[in-house]
């Protein structure tokens, strides 16, 4: 598969700031040294508890929040050193879907004006041609195209997260970043969104980026998944061997706290002790020493590398 | 997770009897329960429709001094709400002087909305220096009271109509800024505006197209309260002498003019004061109205 688009040890620290005189005392490192490739036609989840830097990394490979360091490149280009004006004609290209349907709809504004603002924005096409490709997204996402007169409120949670999949279709996107598209919605819905956007997926090539903190999401749709831990990523492997054989501690804990659906199957669950520590003030060597069972001396002083330890599995663990 | 089911979507729910009702249909629907403030819309369209139509109807010249037929009471022959000191007739007095008093509130409501929302947005949009700038002036005109600061900017400027309109207009600015300012700030950080970023929407676009659309609920609101006040406040400068000046018939100059003569003919201060009462409560009555009506909560 062709690569489409590379992150290289892409940060974002956020400066704390206090005192009187507004001093920078500190930083947050929401997003620390994080690369990892996308390759065309796939889906690569993203997991990770709150506060891990999932969505700040989704952002900041749309350059929505610029990167403190690190490369995102895209097209031979690298997308963090243009300006917002440099990056609009990438915009189509790289799409973002959000997590909240209700707050991602202007809820002034009619379907159809939210839908077929992305070609207002880059003045693309004429009234006439806009509404058709709007009738014909509106259906490929499951919507009667009679929907479009009406405002966001008429809608349910799912009928909306169809809309802001729809908006992020119309420029015939390559990316999409789809930062916890179902979250906000009924187990039920759900199912029915994640099956459209892998129907979707194969009828325009698209690749997603897939975020999310829930496990069986993921592995539903992904087909490659990483794993973060205090902005950083823990393991990065294909689907079905993360799964499967999980490595990093933390995957592993992640891992047993999957409910199985079956009474009779005897699961040894590992508890993590303790809290996550603060971004802003993270452990020194592997950020998750403190409550690792497999703790060892170097894991103290040392900050592990994301290596291949097996094909494709990378993992950031002085254990392997 | 097994994809069970599958992706269907049930072919939605049946149109409703009205579709398409949208933002605003539903704030009519709220307004138009509201007893007091559909009153409020009908007595101000009265008195709009009198007032803009003044020079057509068959009303007495203000202006036409008559001095054999001074300070006539209410009922009088040819004059329904008596004459005044000069003879000149109430009614049509009271008629043109409202012309005068809601345009210079309609006016100095539109330098103060303007200005301050244009500053609002500014500081609610962009933050961090605009912010601090911006609002730290606005918070130094809030600190005077506002009449000392109408009649201060009027001392600087002279007397006369217009300037007292730029005062009164100059002291409602901080309150435009603070609203829309307040609404911006919760807006920006929502994520359909993250969604036009990524779009890749400009700082305009996204101000006047998704951010202004979405203050104008509160503006309406402050704006059909604040016409009330600054009609006040222009026929209060009148009534010191400092905004529109004798003959002209203006409220503020009526009331001022008429208090002379409280004793014989009360009338000819009373009535004035009278109208003024009725097209402020008329403002607020609309105003609490639509403050209901736009209320995102009482949907």
């Amino acid at each position: 598969m062709a690569e489409l688009l590379q992150v290289r040890n892409l940060k974002k620290y956020y400066p704390v700031k206090s005192g009187v005189l507004q001093r920078t005392t500190g930083y947050v490192k929401a997003v620390d040294d994080v690369s990892f490739t996308l390759h065309e036609g796939e889906s690569l989840g993203l997991v990770g508890e709150s506060g891990c830097g999932k969505s700040t990394l989704g952002r900041t490979v749309l350059q929505l929040i610029k990167p403190t360091a690190g490369e995102v490149v895209y097209d031979d280009k690298n997308l963090s050193d243009l300006s917002f004006r440099e990056m609009k004609p990438y915009r189509k290209e790289l799409q973002m879907i959000f997590q909240d349907p209700y707050a991602s709809l202007n809820s002034r504004k009619k379907i159809s004006n939210i839908v077929t603002e992305p070609l207002r924005i880059h003045k693309i096409s004429t009234i006439k041609e806009r509404e058709e490709k709007m009738e014909e997204i509106l259906e490929k996402v499951g919507l009667n195209r009679a929907f479009a007169d009406r405002y966001p409120h008429e809608f349910s949670g799912g009928q909306r997260q169809r809309i802001g999949i729809a908006r992020a279709l119309m420029l015939n996107p390559k990316l999409i970043i789809a930062d916890e598209p179902v979250s906000a919605l009924d187990v039920s819905i759900q199912a029915q969104v994640l099956n459209l956007l892998q129907d979707l997926q194969e009828e325009f090539n698209l690749t997603y980026l897939f975020i999310a903190h829930d496990l069986s999401v993921v592995k539903h749709i992904s087909t490659r998944v990483g794993v973060m831990y205090l902005g950083r990523m823990a393991e990065l492997a294909p689907k079905n061997a993360l799964y499967k054989e999980p490595l990093h501690p933390y995957t592993q804990a992640l891992m047993s706290a999957v409910p199985v659906p079956n009474p009779l199957i005897k699961r040894e669950r590992i508890i993590l002790k303790g809290d996550v520590p603060s971004p802003q003030n993270p452990p020194s060597g592997c950020a998750f020493h403190t409550r690792c069972s497999a703790c060892m001396a170097i894991c103290k002083e040392q900050r592990p590398e994301l290596k291949e330890v097996q094909k494709d599995h990378f993992v950031a663990c002085h254990l392997y | 997770m097994e994809p069970v089911i599958q992706n269907q979507e049930i072919p939605s729910i049946k149109p409703k009897q009205k579709a398409k009702q949208g933002p605003w249909g539903m704030a009519w629907k709220v307004f138009k329960k509201d007893k007091a403030a559909v009153a409020g819309l009908i007595l101000l369209a009265i008195m709009m429709v009198a007032m803009a139509l003044a020079p057509f109807l068959p009303f007495a010249d203000p202006n036409e001094v008559d001095l054999t037929n001074r300070l006539k009471p209410v009922g009088t022959e040819g004059h329904v709400l008596g004459t005044d000191h000069l003879g000149r007739d109430m009614l049509s007095r009271i008629i043109y002087g409202g012309r005068v008093s809601i345009i210079v509130g309609i006016i100095a409501v539109t330098i103060a909305l303007v200005i301050g929302s244009a500053l609002g947005l500014i500081a609610g949009y962009f933050r961090n220096f605009y912010d601090t700038v911006i609002m730290r002036f606005m918070d130094i005109l809030m600190a005077f009271p506002y009449v000392l600061l109408a009649i201060a900017i009027i001392a600087a400027l002279g007397p006369g109509l217009m300037n007292t309109m730029i005062a009164v207009s100059i002291v409602g600015i901080p309150y435009y800024a603070r609203i829309v300012r307040g609404s911006t700030l919760s807006f920006r950080e929502m994520e359909f505006v993250l969604a036009e970023r990524a779009l890749g929407a400009g700082h305009l676009h996204i101000i006047f197209h998704h951010i202004l659309p979405n203050c104008l609920p509160p503006i309406i609101v402050a704006v059909s309260l604040d016409v009330g006040w600054m009609i006040l406040a222009a026929a209060g400068m009148s009534f010191l002498g400092l905004g529109a000046q004798p003959p002209l018939a203006e409220w503020g100059v009526m009331l001022s003019e008429g208090q002379e003569f409280i004793r014989v003919a009360p009338h000819v201060s009373l009535l004035p004061g009278f109208a003024i009462f009725l097209v402020v409560l008329a403002l607020n009555l609309v105003g609490d109205g639509l403050r209901d009506a736009l209320d995102p909560k009482s949907k």
